[in-house]
């Protein structure tokens, strides 16, 4: 048998391939929980898979911090795929075979849907510091928009990490019948103390660069750069463990060595990964989407409303819950979604709680892990079975 | 559901609230709620289990029953269920006291260290049992305490627990007469329902 010379892949295979993404202009009024109403907004999503006949298989990604519409796939020339790639593809978790997946940028963030770097109308100039301040719930009107722009009644699942899995259980009380199930992972019904001290840190390490300008940075053809890098560098040091920190970088030098007598200037190589992370980030973030989504995570608190009772709470929701945990996340550690689930008991709802094990800390939501596949693939496959069976 | 333990469902109300204390692949809970429209949730620590509870659509909440049960509230449960794993509690008289604060009712299986197979074993052979119920040797076994259903019933007299029903099963001991005569020699599995 000859051998045929393969022309290299410009993918993996096991991917979902080549992506792109979609702009739609939702021209339905908006009204914020601030109480500021946007007439229209953009939105900027990527859809992978089909939507089946009754139009009964769609999920709804949602994004967390820094996140964008590009989960799975490449974009042309990029070497590098959507965030969650792991986790969405043909045959994995999230399947593209069977579930027609949609991930949308939310408002506020700055990849191309309305937010703080978008013209706003009234002045003609880039919204910048004056966009309205946000809430998790304006993030779930919005897709709920875009839900009604797809003729897509009723989700099979919303899914997301992080604040991706505030935006899931938002759902679950805003719109009880329009989905059937919640997947919330390393999430949190609110931020600890801690978690706000962190991300306030990140904002005053914004707001102390030169270059922020109060916010007007676009106007006055600037950039806070340094002070965005070193808000990402905080931000990374917690979403890491100790212990994986330890592993990948140890105490190795990048450069410079302690040998006596030596002027060279010794740096280790986490802080060479660090500087270089924030640096990456603060040329793809804008400054004041990074301060507007720190506050909407802030000012998240899922029973405020309900008499801060979370069991209170979840007695609005109708669809059954799958829980998620890292053992060594400790932004949103598995405590967190302990108090979720007990909640959900408590309300008498349908829902199963895996506490995995990882040294990965926050980020383990994106990394993979055969327990955390086996879990969320388990359910979503049980999901899909559901779907094709009532077809 | 195992055959033998049909009649445990006739100790289930229907459409009652039920938490199953170390659930396994979680099929008591899935034919509960099939057949007797239960609302259950099941705790389980062994990751393939979770997986097989979740894949059958089973609520299965990863919790080790030997740390706190706390966040379970008083009385939140009709029923608290617990199958074979009573003799691998760490302090099994403290799990029944929490299974009775959590649940109305509890029922409870276990292996009976009584019965005539395990004392014949240990009569003849001179090693700990091993059989079809208590399938480990003594140094690698997850059971960690061996009791008969009469130290068993002691301990709910000491405690002011009521015996609301009991069944003793011998799936390789099918004569009743001597199972009515000498339980604890002709039972190898257990089964108590309870209630304060």
């Amino acid at each position: 048998m000859t051998s045929i010379p393969l022309e290299p892949l410009a993918v993996p295979t096991d991917s979902i391939g080549l992506v792109s993404p979609q702009t739609v202009l939702i021209e339905k009024p908006l009204t914020l929980a601030c109480g500021i109403v946007l007439p229209s907004h953009q939105l900027v999503f990527e859809t992978y898979g089909t939507l089946n006949s009754d139009r009964s298989n769609a999920i709804l990604i949602c994004h967390a911090l820094s996140g964008d519409h590009h989960a799975a796939g490449f974009h042309k020339g990029d070497n590098k795929p959507g965030w969650w790639n792991h986790y969405i593809g043909p045959g994995k978790a999230m399947d593209s075979d069977r579930f027609f997946i949609v991930s949308v940028n939310n408002i506020g963030s700055c990849f191309g849907s309305t937010g703080p770097t978008s013209i706003n109308p009234e002045t003609s100039e880039a919204w910048g510091a004056d966009f309205p301040s946000l809430r998790a719930r304006d993030w779930v009107e919005s897709q709920k928009l875009l839900m009604d722009h797809l003729d897509i009644h009723c989700w099979a699942a919303v899914i997301g990490g992080s604040l991706g899995g505030m935006q899931a259980m938002r759902w679950s009380l805003e719109y009880p019948e329009r989905l059937l199930n919640a997947v919330v992972i390393a999430s949190s019904m609110k931020l600890s103390a801690q978690n706000i001290a962190f991300n306030e840190i990140a904002r005053r390490a914004i707001k102390s660069d030169p270059d922020f300008c109060d916010g007007n940075y676009l106007q006055e053809g600037k950039a806070p750069l340094h002070g965005l890098a070193l808000a990402r560098m905080i931000g990374h040091v917690t979403y890491l463990s100790d212990e994986v920190l330890g592993e990948k970088f140890g105490r190795e030098l990048a450069s410079g060595d302690f040998i006596d007598g030596t002027a060279d200037p010794v740096e280790f190589e986490v802080e060479s990964y660090l500087n270089y992370q924030g640096d990456k980030f603060s040329n793809a973030f804008d400054a004041n989407s990074y301060i507007l989504i720190t506050k909407m995570l802030d000012y998240f608190d899922l029973a405020r409303e309900y008499n801060n009772s979370p069991t209170e709470a979840f007695a609005h929701a109708q669809c059954k819950f799958l829980l998620i945990s890292f053992s060594s996340d400790w932004r949103f550690s598995p405590q967190r979604s302990q108090e979720i689930t007990d909640a959900l008991i408590r309300a008498g709802k349908d829902v199963s709680y895996a506490a995995i094990d990882s040294n990965q800390g926050h980020d383990s939501f994106l990394l993979p892990n055969s327990r955390y596949q086996a879990a969320l693939g388990g359910y979503l496959n049980r999901v899909a079975n559901q779907l094709e069976s009532s077809q | 559901m195992n055959q033998n333990f049909n009649f445990i469902s006739d100790w289930i109300k229907p459409g009652s609230r039920l938490l199953d204390l170390g659930c396994g692949d979680g099929s008591l809970l899935a034919d509960l709620t099939k057949n007797h429209s239960i609302r259950g949730y099941g705790l389980e620590i062994d990751s393939q289990s979770i997986e097989d509870c979740i894949a059958r659509g089973v609520n299965v909440i990863e919790q080790d029953l030997n740390n706190s049960l706390d966040n379970f509230a008083d009385q939140s449960f009709d029923t608290v269920i617990m199958t074979q794993a009573l003799q691998a509690m760490r302090h099994p008289h403290l799990v029944l006291d929490e299974m009775l604060r959590i649940g109305n009712e509890c029922i409870i299986t276990f292996p009976n260290f009584g019965s005539w197979r395990t004392r014949a074993y240990l009569a003849f052979r001179g090693r700990m049992p091993v059989t079809k119920q208590l399938a480990y040797e003594w140094y690698d076994t997850p059971n960690i305490h061996f009791f008969t259903y009469s130290d068993f019933e002691a301990l709910c007299r000491e405690r002011n627990i009521n015996v609301l029903h009991r069944k003793f099963i011998a799936e390789q001991f099918p004569d009743n007469l001597l199972k009515s005569l000498w339980p604890n020699l002709f039972t190898e599995t257990a089964v108590y329902h309870l209630s304060r």
